[in-house]
């Protein structure tokens, strides 16, 4: 047993976290964002160059990490910085397009950008809940909230070749050009600043150098690293919001005291420290079976995915009230954390839908 | 990062293990497992059979007797423990007093008291609590006079675990009453069969009379019983609150104690299916599982920090109060499994061996007094809201 990171994890840990504090402010940042430009091509290209994108994929796929306790350095210190910068969707897509190499080089240095379209508007949280079709060659139907999506050169689309609506049979992956004809793209900001997108597709012409191995299973596995990797983005913008609400405690004065001097602010602030420690281990936990088997990893999964949400409430909600006012403005960063550790909620299955997958993982 | 075991730990869980099956009595096992109160006897009896091994006292050194085992054995061997329903042990001579002695008692003290501590001759119990010092700890009365050779004490203890049971205390008494409320405090060691000890068990809110009240009228205390000097009895009391913090999580307890209540909701039913398949239910015991899957691999980051060396900070206040919430909430849902079977009261069943008749199906009779008994966790030990404020101030500092 050993809780401290490999001294790779700790350098590469150490880079990004001193590239952010340099070069990733909150004024501009908050900027880019209100300009409605989806991210900064700069930063990005900056992350690529230090090999951030590289330590998200195995060294199999031309990567340096790709591990549970790869993604989880990467994206808390992502998270503490408020990156909104597209590094998820190598995550979501990268064990998907393994076998693309050119393809997979090409994410590794920040040239093309692979989004991962599987949500449709009926399905809510479920992956298997898919009416996107493949019918002889032809790609028909609608996904909505593909992160990334009018930024990316291609897409992993989640179609159905066979069987009914909710069927994890018949499930299949396909590599989508977003040039191709009969793909439309409309995109949007979402609340935290991210950049979202439908898309539709109208008898997109599909031959076999589409489809990308793997059907449901595998695409359960990738959304099971896009999970590790927002909760410990939410971890790191805890921690940020966390260190911002001590520091406001220690200055913010009323009655002639700091208020962090009063009992009822004390333990709830209390509580808060003592979740936060629970979400990073949580965190540990999913990282730490990444690799194991599927009812372990799944466990693991809504586990995880549900105490992150049950706490990042906790946190934006008690950092907010104790901040008062300001804690509301746009201007000051706690906002902008809140926005983002609440949005993570509602990706890939809030609190009830994990609570209620946990029961049933632990049932079977 | 690597959240298995080495193999030396996995050898040492898997001897814990076999010696449990081996040597843990069946009788006291099943009254663990069914939440039955433990005699004098019955823990008397397991700390032989540990002792015999030389795994009474897991902290402390060889030279003394102990197994000196590092945290994170220590904490599998309480993992392993709890798993097997084995009988606690007491933690007042052992894993309180013992350390106090060895950090600031004197060498005759520790020849005098350590060995009685595992063979048995000696049941301690900790004179701390008072009527007016509860959290407030620092606030005790008890008053002991210096007079030649001897102190005489007067004042009175109370929630005295066990201590009906005891042969000896160990006390904070007030030697300086003009000092500073700290400053004035000594720590003491009192034969309970002194003339002038008087102890009346209190009968708690389940039924048992766990704690007792502790009179001390006039009784002579020998001056060599003092414990390191006089009035700074202060300090030992905190340095023993470490030492009592260190397990404080609890979890081993928490994963016996939800293997119990899943057991107990999947063999009843609630609108012919088993409660665990009731929505409400099901949605609070995977809350709390999830809960201690996450605060089992906290306690093993502090634990492995104290493996290094790592003195625990805010940290132990941390564990104290999530794993008290934790088992809190377990109890409450025992509670709620049992369902109506948990309305009568069945003294008879609680204090007896195993053929004591029982309305109701298994924990029937416990879950209610157990549900009652351990509200004591997130008040004793420092309440959990002075954990709180602990914790609050070791990281903002004000």
């Amino acid at each position: 047993m050993d809780f401290n990171l490999t001294e790779e994890r700790r350098m590469l840990q150490d880079t990004l976290s001193r590239f952010l504090a340099d070069k990733y402010d909150h004024d501009s940042r908050r900027k880019g964002i209100a300009s409605g430009r989806p991210f900064d091509p700069d930063i990005y290209a900056g992350l690529a160059e230090l090999g951030v994108l590289g330590a998200l994929f195995t060294e199999d796929q031309g990567g340096f990490g790709g591990m549970g306790f790869d993604l989880s350095v990467v994206f808390e210190e992502l998270g503490r910085a408020g990156v909104i910068e597209p590094l998820l969707p190598a995550v979501l897509t990268g064990s998907l397009i393994a076998d693309r190499t050119d393809l997979v080089e090409e994410v590794i240095a920040g040239e093309s950008i692979v989004a991962l379209a599987c949500t449709e508007s009926q399905a809510r949280y479920d992956l298997d809940n898919v009416e996107t079709s493949v019918v002889d060659g032809k790609l028909n139907g609608t996904k909505v909230h593909v992160l990334n999506g009018a930024q990316a050169s291609s897409l992993v689309v989640v179609a159905r070749e066979s069987g009914k609506t909710t069927d994890q049979d018949g499930i299949a992956l396909f590599l989508v050009p977003t040039d191709a004809k009969g793909v439309t793209i409309v995109d949007y900001t979402n609340n935290d600043g991210t950049s979202g997108a439908t898309v539709t597709f109208v008898d997109v012409a599909l031959d076999e150098t589409n489809r990308l191995p793997g059907g449901y299973a595998a695409l359960e596995a990738a959304v099971a690293r896009g999970v590790l990797a927002l909760s410990a983005e939410a971890l790191g913008a805890m921690e940020t919001a966390k260190a911002l609400t001590i520091e406001y405690l220690k200055e913010r004065k009323q009655f002639g005291v700091p208020i962090g001097k009063f009992q009822a602010l004390q333990h709830r602030m209390a509580d808060v420290l003592i979740e936060v420690e629970q979400a990073r281990s949580a965190v540990i936990n999913l990282a730490g079976h990444l690799e194991a088997d599927r009812t372990t990893r799944e466990r693991n999964v809504s586990a995880t995915k549900n105490l992150i949400g049950r706490v990042g409430a906790q946190v934006v909600e008690e950092s907010v009230q104790m901040h008062g006012g300001i804690g509301m403005t746009d201007e000051y960063a706690l906002s902008h954390f809140t926005r983002r550790i609440t949005m993570i909620d509602h990706w890939f299955g809030d609190v009830d839908h994990h609570l209620a997958r946990f029961i049933a993982l632990s049932a079977a | 990062m690597d959240l298995s075991y080495t193999d030396e730990e996995q050898a040492f869980r898997a001897e814990v293990r076999d010696w449990l099956a081996e040597t843990l009595p069946r009788d006291l096992s099943e009254k663990v497992r069914l939440g039955k109160r433990m005699s004098k006897q019955d823990v008397e009896h397991w700390h032989r059979l540990l002792n015999a091994k030389g795994w009474l006292a897991p902290n402390w050194p060889k030279k003394y007797g102990g197994a000196e085992w590092n945290a994170v054995q220590r904490q599998i061997f309480e993992e392993e423990a709890c798993l097997a329903h084995a009988p606690r042990t007491l933690p007042f001579g052992l894993s309180m007093l013992a350390p106090v002695l060895m950090a600031f008692g004197s060498e005759e003290q520790r020849q005098r008291f350590l060995p009685g501590l595992l063979d048995g001759t000696n049941w301690w119990c900790q004179g701390y609590s008072e009527p007016g010092a509860g959290s407030d700890l620092a606030a005790v009365k008890t008053r002991a006079v210096r007079e030649g050779d001897e102190y005489v004490v007067n004042g009175q203890k109370t929630w005295t675990t066990l201590g009906q049971h005891a042969d000896w205390i160990f006390c904070l008494v007030r030697t300086d009453p003009d000092a500073k409320k700290q400053e004035g405090i000594s720590f003491l060691l009192i034969d309970m069969t002194s003339p002038g000890v008087t102890v009346r068990p209190i009968v708690l809110i389940d039924g048992e009379a766990e704690v007792n009240e502790v009179f001390f009228d006039n009784v002579r205390v020998p001056a060599e019983n003092l414990v390191g000097e006089e009035n700074k009895g202060w300090t030992y009391a905190k340095y023993l609150l470490t030492h009592e913090r260190t397990n404080i999580a609890g979890v081993g307890f928490s994963t016996a104690a939800l293997d119990t209540v899943k057991h107990v909701a999947q063999n009843v039913k609630s609108g012919g299916k088993p409660l665990t398949e009731n929505p409400h239910f099901a949605a609070r015991l995977a809350q709390v599982e999830i809960d201690l899957m996450a605060m089992a691999t906290t306690n093993l980051r502090v634990v492995s920090a104290a493996a290094k060396g790592e003195a625990p900070g805010a940290e132990s206040s941390m564990l104290k109060v999530k794993g008290t919430v934790i088992r809190q909430e377990l109890t409450s849902l025992l509670r709620r499994a049992v369902g109506p079977d948990a309305l009568p009261f069945q003294p008879d069943y609680l204090e007896g061996g195993d053929n004591a008749e029982m309305m109701g199906p298994e924990h029937a009779a416990t879950a209610g007094p157990s549900y009652f008994n351990m509200r004591k966790l997130s008040i004793f030990g420092g309440s959990n809201e002075v954990q709180r404020t602990i914790i609050t101030k070791a990281i903002i500092g004000l």
